[in-house]
């Protein structure tokens, strides 16, 4: 049996609004029904745009003919790529922050004469209806010439073997040298050595893409559209060939990104039909089409080599990892580096080696998906510490015990950990609540544990640059409207934003009123991706808050005759401390000030940590802001006759700095362990030969309300985030260890380790059997 | 496609339209501006398009325009409003049920069905109901926890 650790003493300011589990602004609009997403705005005079796809994975264009569709009545526009000869769709993210594209990351916003996945878009319809624009997608007659494809990472490395774009199949490499490792080695009692690997999963948003499009009076192109990154009017810029300032993106509320909705998806599409037709266009992807269409996790595949002490200390670990970049680059080098920072996980490894390798293949491409490259690395790195422990025998807890990073500590590239680590505080809870294993209820079940602990970087790669801004103001009535560009996934981004100014002004949240995610009328605030909306843009809203703040407080000083450090604000009033009773309503200040001329709004910006890039070689030094630490435990009953794996308990812990909405916390909590444990155990988008043999709901299988145990989330703050009040990132990280906990847990109940998620029914069958699992990792 | 003039009643108001047999609900319903019923995947797997038929909880992707003639037919935007919210659309925003918000109608209209058979249910009758509503955001826990809220209060 575990004890939970104490915490050390955290000395946190007390806060009126901030860390309340309050009802999100956003909340009741969601429940009615009143929140009108992407794909359900319409305009009059609206053509209905689709997407006419490659069946094929490799193969050259012979011949393309939309004359039929042209012809079909109700068409009004088909767009191949002879009509847009200069468009690139930029995989990149040079648009966000202003950094250098990386070389070949131009992908074909229509393919031209090849097409290097299936679901490639080689042309674009707009009708009068759906059904006709569905109808025209049949008449275009098109002539594939098969290309030898490849379609397994490994086999793309090799000599010979197909091309997918020039030079070559290696997208991205990136290395880690520290330390000696031949001595590490050398001095180690055992080596323990394992290959571990993670398939294609996808996003499975409920809500499949959709836009719609239109020309307005100034010539400007307006795309209404759900997406993480309204900053992407540049790219899209580019691709049609009209200024930056020609492309207005207005963001809707999103139902679900986690990732998928952080590359461009219909946005290029919409704005060259409206250009073309000079109509509004509307495009809704099917959840076929959105299963083709976007991006995927990336499977890796990870080799740990490990040596250590006979007390559990790693005195060298080498690592491989290839992971599958797909048909483009997206942002493959990106998830790659942080897969390859994150390998060793939050250990202390001295002397260390990594080399890691991006691959193109003719499979679907893959990009960004909460966790982002640290969650595969994840499901690595602790299943192989489990193997440690059984190969010395030792507690599993004490082989991570004495390799946990500290605060002072340096990391994988050097950097120094500034913030809370506290690794030890938040396992020792998760295997508290586990508790005894329970009993189980027949012969042919067999009950295991497992947790893993886990560290997750928050905030973007520093050498980004990454910045944020926020306007906000006090109107005279006492309410306050926040501007923030930031795109809301569901996470809770916008309302935290609320409750931070909430907090800071004293304007009740339900008198705050937020206008978000618009590439034009919303100061720019970045990506929601990389968990970084609530450091970036919550320190932005912290700052232009606080500035407002400034200036009541000043103006509110002449009024009580008071020093301002003597008088704060809230619900809705500015008050003496001393004497709270002595008030003043923030409308009556707030027309003081106007009467006065003074600035009752604020924008902000906020920039993160700049650094320089690191050189791929041999990468050294500082490439995050922070990072978030913390641990998840399951237990599991496997059924040996049937193969099932039912999870029993499920139990997360995280430090997230500060709490900004408990709730909110806790649903990132549940909901991140819900993909992670869809992750271990049924998630797997199969691809044969390039094409996706799951390709909807039916066969592409997440968790459903019957799968899952309320996750039991200790929620504990530590204060020494970079975020406002001292919050981290819990985004991403809440999923990042549940799938090696489930892992770990079938091992333990099994005796025997499945290498290759997910762990379905037939690979638990053949682990019980003792025959060679499928796919399995050479052990 | 031979086309029929039916009456679609939903949500107390009575719609005359003109439709070919293969028009789902889903997008009739849509049509008419009840976007509130959400499409998800169109073929019954997700449920974030279920409405009540009759008191019963379909997924309108599953139901053809024409069967549903006549039908007494509520969407999740029928039971409340922002200023008169239901019960259920209550519970669900305080218990932090509605994330992203997009299986958010189709779930109350799941909750609702149940709560209408069963005012008290338990824990796992009320996974069981909602099983066919797919929610990829909250794992569910707080889902569960809105709809025991929700039971208590109408029980009140």
């Amino acid at each position: 049996m575990y004890t939970a650790k104490p915490l050390p003493e955290v000395n946190l300011p007390p806060l009126r609004v901030v860390g309340k589990p309050l009802r999100r602004v956003d909340a009741l609009g969601k429940t009615t029904g009143a929140l009108v997403y992407a794909g359900d705005f319409s305009m009059p005079n609206m053509l209905h745009a689709k997407v006419f796809r490659s069946t094929q994975a490799s193969a050259r264009i012979r011949r393309l003919d939309v004359s039929r569709a042209r012809a079909l009545e109700g068409v009004v526009c088909v767009l191949t790529a002879d009509d847009l000869p200069d468009a690139k769709l930029v995989t990149d993210m040079p648009g966000q922050t202003g950094q250098k594209q990386r070389k070949g990351s131009d992908a074909p916003v229509l393919a031209a004469d090849r097409v290097r996945f299936a679901g490639e878009p080689i042309a674009l319809v707009a009708a009068e209806t759906l059904e006709q624009a569905e109808r025209a997608l049949e008449l275009i007659e098109v002539e594939y010439e098969p290309l030898p494809g490849v379609f397994d990472p490994l086999e793309a490395m090799k000599p010979g073997a197909p091309v997918v774009y020039e030079p070559d199949n290696i997208v991205a490499r990136w290395k880690i040298r520290k330390g000696d490792v031949e001595a590490g080695f050398a001095v180690a009692d055992e080596i323990v050595e394992n290959t571990f690997r993670v398939p294609f999963v996808d996003h499975a948003y409920l809500e499949p893409e959709a836009g719609v499009a239109w020309v307005d009076g100034r010539g400007v192109i307006n795309i209404r559209v759900c997406t993480q990154v309204v900053e992407h009017f540049r790219s899209i810029a580019r691709a049609v060939g009209v200024p930056h300032n020609k492309i207005h993106v207005q963001g809707t509320m999103l139902g679900g990104g986690f990732g998928g909705k952080e590359d461009i998806t219909v946005e290029i599409f919409l704005a060259l039909l409206a250009k073309h037709t000079r109509r509004p266009v509307k495009l809704v992807y099917t959840r076929e089409e959105s299963i083709q269409a976007h991006s995927k996790r990336h499977p890796f595949i990870i080799t740990h080599r490990t040596g250590v002490k006979r007390n559990g200390r790693i005195t060298a670990a080498e690592i491989t990892m290839v992971s599958d970049a797909g048909a483009y680059p997206y942002l493959s080098p990106y998830v790659l580096l942080y897969a390859t920072i994150a390998s060793t996980g939050p250990y202390r490894v001295d002397n260390l080696k990594v080399d890691s390798v991006s691959v193109a293949t003719n499979n679907p491409f893959t990009s960004a998906f909460r966790g982002f490259g640290a969650a595969q690395a994840a499901v690595a790195y602790e299943q192989q510490m489990d193997e440690i422990a059984k190969r010395l025998g030792l507690d599993r807890l004490e082989v991570r015990r004495v390799n946990y990073l500290k605060t002072g500590d340096r990391n994988t590239t050097g950097q120094v950990i500034r913030s809370a680590a506290w690794l030890e505080e938040t396992a020792t809870r998760v295997l508290e609540a586990l508790g005894e294993k329970s009993e189980p209820p027949n012969e042919h079940v067999r009950i295991g544990q497992g947790f893993a602990s886990y560290w997750q970087s928050y905030g973007r790669i520093t050498w980004f640059h990454d910045t944020s801004r926020a306007w906000v103001g006090l109107e005279l009535d006492g309410s306050a409207v926040i501007r923030c560009g930031v795109p809301d996934l569901g996470a809770g981004q916008v309302n935290s934003l609320c409750q931070i100014t909430a907090e800071v002004l004293g304007v009740p949240l339900e008198e705050i009123t937020i206008y978000s995610t618009d590439s034009a009328l919303t100061p720019l605030a970045g990506t929601s991706t990389a968990t970084r909306q609530l450091y970036m843009s919550g320190n932005a809203v912290y700052m232009a808050a606080s500035n407002v703040r400034r200036v009541l407080l000043d103006r509110a000083s002449k009024y009580f005759e008071e020093e301002p450090e003597n008088l704060d604000l809230a619900d809705g009033k500015v008050f003496v401390k001393s004497d709270p009773e002595n008030a003043l309503p923030l409308a009556e200040l707030a027309g003081m000030c106007a009467a006065d001329g003074l600035p009752l709004s604020n924008l902000a910006l906020f920039r993160a940590p700049f650094t320089a890039k690191l050189d791929p070689e041999n990468l050294r030094g500082d490439v995050f802001p922070d990072f978030t630490f913390g641990a998840h435990g399951v237990e599991v009953a496997v059924d040996t006759e049937t193969g099932e794996v039912t999870l029993l308990k499920s139990v997360a812990c995280h430090d997230v700095g500060r709490a900004i909405n408990r709730a909110a916390v806790v649903g990132q909590i549940q909901g991140g362990s819900a993909q992670g444990i869809g992750y271990a155990l049924m998630e797997e988008v199969q691809v044969k030969e390039g094409i996706i043999q799951t390709p909807s709901l039916s066969e592409y299988l997440i968790p459903t309300a019957l799968d899952l145990p309320i996750t039991q989330a200790f929620v504990l703050e530590s204060g020494t985030g970079m975020g406002p009040f001292g919050a981290k990132g819990i985004g991403e990280p809440s999923l990042t260890p549940a799938a090696p906990a489930v892992a770990n847990a079938v091992a333990d109940a099994l005796g025997v380790r499945i290498h290759s998620l997910p762990l379905t029914p037939e690979k638990v069958l053949a682990a019980v059997r003792g025959a060679s699992e499928p796919e399995s990792g050479e052990n | 496609m031979q086309v029929k003039a039916i009456t679609l009643k939903v949500n107390g108001r009575t719609h005359y339209v003109a439709l070919p047999p293969n028009v789902t609900l889903l997008r009739a319903l849509r049509d008419l501006g009840y976007t509130d019923v959400k499409s998800g995947c169109e073929k019954g797997d997700c449920g974030a398009c279920a409405v009540l038929l009759d008191g019963q909880a379909v997924n309108s992707c599953l139901v053809l325009a024409w069967q549903a003639e006549g039908a007494e037919i509520i969407t999740n935007s029928g039971l409340g409003t922002m200023e008169h919210p239901h019960p259920i659309q209550e519970a669900f925003a305080d218990t932090g049920a509605a994330q992203c918000g997009y299986c958010t109608p189709g779930m109350i209209i799941s909750a609702k069905a149940l709560l209408d058979r069963n005012p008290h249910p338990t824990v796992d009758e009320i996974r069981e109901a909602i099983a066919g509503n797919l929610c990829r955001c909250t794992g569910y826990g707080q889902i569960i926890e809105a709809i025991q809220r929700a039971s208590a209060m109408m029980g009140q």
